[in-house]
């Protein structure tokens, strides 16, 4: 099915400014978002995918910066937002629904009032029971009962701590919707039960949503396409099926390989990755993969590959897929 | 009121008696201890050792000093206090009635000071962290903390007393206007209100202005730090980044979010600075002869007045037992996780 572009990044590059130099979080990375679509974005603790949802909302604080590109959302390029413009942007047309539940309400604050203020914050002349009005079909969606809108944070479980965060970021129908390790957090059953709401929620309001996890049987489960980051860059990306049947870039098919299996006769060992994710303060020449890949060919350690679209129609970030004047190996056909 | 509040309420006063009964004890002894008795620094070296003897047995001072130590507890159990042993023998109640409102008075616009203006610079520094606005802030924290408030006190006489002539040097009220001053309350301030006596009320904010500014400086330091130090920590924390992604302005994040949470700590910083502010309003009333609690207790501590001294001090323990819980009661109200 072929949908809009909602988000175009381009060539996005993330710095982080240490005192051992600049560390290059996520570097020079592009490829775009489909309206009303579920992108997994997964990858390794420390590949950046955190960043790069943060960085979606222009949420990078110092010491990082955002050092290059372009975030073109619904045809406007939001790098050129003022700070006023920026403000009106988050929560209104992209919102996120954070990691961690326990910390990310505000502990002083009941939840009516948090679902009041964020649509206040955006219009400030709405009143407080016609706001409060806005919210009741949601928050029954949700599941979150009435009677649980006066309670403060560390009155609600985990659970349903998660659900109001869900709620705010839903409240004032963003078009996209950042999910950074939502679930990861909950147990099991509760996290199950929030990832069928939120596709639910996506069917029915047409958000577009972007999930950050390391989960990646929730990502098999959930998502339209998926996006695999390694060391900052995005190193494949494609349609959920043909990159978990067929995985072309050495990465995921070891983080694949990773992936415990719950069926009871399968006592295969799981892949062991060697090696560590790369020091970014200094990554390694060429594709940052190539010192843990078991096809590391000379060229990949001299020149980084581009993330190229192969005929299976993923997008691969990897030499064995790509011809280079200076490359010896056969190139592999998909 | 829930049982479970009356019961933390019952238990935290009844903890303030063996708290001001271990200290009045240990003045008691102290004082017996120094060197001096009230007799001799009253009526000087030249009065006979019979004449002196007189005197001890009548102020009881002669008696066993565990019959003395019982007669004091007595006496601060009903709020007697008895009468003090020097000048006059007057009865304790009716000079602390006295001077406890012009300290009150003296303390609680400096308290007032130093929270408003000592939160506020740490909120704002913290907010403007790193940036020169906040190490201007710092040093000027960290400035006002070292200087000694007597010192302090001082250096304003001299600059605004003596050579711009603003404000007067010390007492509470003109002596001119003083001797139509009809006080009931000794509140100065309330007083001048209530009876519409508009130039005893210039006359008692005038004389106001400068101790409870020097006062409440000395103070803002270390507001200012702890403010700072907590609104850093608390703009750091996972809400406010999920603020700021809901649009909600940096300024509601900093003002409203952060620094309500940061009012927790806060709180039991103002509860434990009322013992440095009772401390501190020795040093001021001494400096600008204010007619206060503080002043008293240096001078009879000189006179070696014992009775005096102790009562000065056992009310003293209650008045800061006392701030400590209602502070814990006001944190109760501001933050919902606490509940007795």
């Amino acid at each position: 099915m072929e949908r809009d572009t909602l988000v175009k990044v381009e060539d996005l590059s993330v710095t982080y400014h240490t005192r051992i130099g600049p560390v290059s979080a996520v570097d020079h990375v592009s490829f775009e978002i489909q309206k009303g679509e579920i992108l997994g974005l997964v990858g390794e603790s420390g590949c950046g995918k955190s960043t790069l949802g943060k960085a979606l909302m222009r949420l990078i604080e110092p010491p990082a910066e955002i050092s290059s590109g372009h975030i073109i959302f619904d045809g406007e390029d939001i790098m050129q937002y003022d700070e006023e413009k920026m403000r009106d942007f988050r929560g209104r047309r992209t919102s996120m629904i954070f990691q961690d539940p326990m910390t990310s309400l505000n502990p002083m604050q009941r939840v009516d009032d948090h679902l009041v203020e964020a649509i206040q914050v955006h219009e400030p002349k709405t009143k407080r029971e016609k706001a409060l009005e806005r919210t009741t079909v949601l928050i029954e969606r949700l599941g979150i009962g009435l009677n649980r809108l006066g309670s403060y944070p560390h009155q609600l479980s985990g659970g349903m701590r998660q659900r109001v965060m869900t709620g705010l970021g839903l409240v004032l129908n963003a078009e996209l919707i950042i999910a950074d390790e939502a679930t990861t957090s909950l147990d099991v059953i509760v996290e199950a039960k929030l990832a069928d709401q939120l596709r639910e929620i996506r069917d029915e309001f047409g958000v577009t949503l972007l999930m950050i996890t390391h989960n990646i049987a929730l990502v098999a489960e959930m998502a339209d396409r998926v996006a695999v980051m390694y060391a900052g860059h995005v190193v494949e990306m494609g349609d959920i099926y043909t990159v978990f049947e067929k995985p072309l870039h050495p990465y995921t098919q070891g983080l694949l390989g990773s992936v415990p299996s719950i069926e009871l006769n399968d006592r295969d060992e799981l892949f062991k990755m060697p090696g560590e994710p790369p020091n970014l303060t200094h990554p390694p020449t060429g594709c940052r993969f190539h010192p843990r890949c078991q096809h590391a060919m000379p060229i990949c350690s001299r020149l980084e590959p581009d993330l190229l679209k192969t005929s299976s129609g993923s997008l691969v970030h990897c030499w064995l897929y790509q011809d280079h004047p200076e490359k010896t190996e056969k190139t592999l056909k998909v | 009121m829930s049982s479970s509040f009356r019961k933390f309420l019952i238990t935290r006063l009844l903890l303030t008696i063996p708290m001001v009964l271990i200290l009045v004890s240990l003045i008691f002894f102290v004082m017996r201890v120094l060197p001096g008795d009230p007799i001799r620094s009253q009526l000087g070296p030249r009065v006979s050792e019979e004449q002196a003897n007189v005197l001890r047995e009548r102020l009881g001072l002669n008696d066993p000093i565990l019959v003395q130590y019982g007669n004091y507890l007595k006496d601060i159990v009903t709020f007697d206090f008895g009468n003090a042993l020097t000048q006059g023998e007057r009865p304790i109640r009716d000079e602390l009635g006295e001077r406890l409102p012009a300290t009150l008075e003296l303390t609680i616009p400096a308290m007032l000071f130093t929270t408003i203006f000592g939160v506020g610079l740490g909120a704002f520094a913290a907010k403007h962290r790193k940036e020169p606005v906040d190490y201007i802030i710092r040093l000027f924290s960290i400035f006002i903390y070292s200087i000694p408030i007597f010192f302090m006190g001082l250096i304003f006489q001299i600059i605004f007393g003596v050579r711009l002539d603003w404000l007067p040097l010390s007492g509470r009220m003109d002596s001119m206007i003083l001797t139509t001053f009809q006080s009931k309350t000794n509140f100065y301030v309330l007083d001048a209100i209530l009876t519409q006596n508009w130039p005893a009320l210039g006359s008692a904010v005038s004389h106001l202005i400068m101790p409870s500014l020097t006062l409440g400086l000395a103070l803002t330091g270390v507001f200012i730090r702890l403010t700072r130090a907590n609104m850093i920590e608390m703009l750091r924390s996972d809400f406010i980044a999920a603020g700021k992604a809901r649009g909600i302005s940096e300024k509601r994040l900093v003002y409203h979010h952060a620094l309500r949470n940061t009012f927790i700590p806060i709180l039991t910083l103002i509860g434990l600075q009322t013992a440095i502010l009772i401390a501190g309003a020795v040093l001021t009333e001494t400096t600008f002869s204010w007619p206060g609690i503080g002043r008293y207790l240096v001078e009879r501590i000189a006179l070696r007045d014992y009775t005096a001294v102790q009562s000065t001090i056992a009310m003293f323990a209650f008045f800061v037992a006392i701030i400590s819980l209602v502070m814990d009661l006001l944190n109760a109200v501001i933050d919902p996780r606490i509940r007795y």
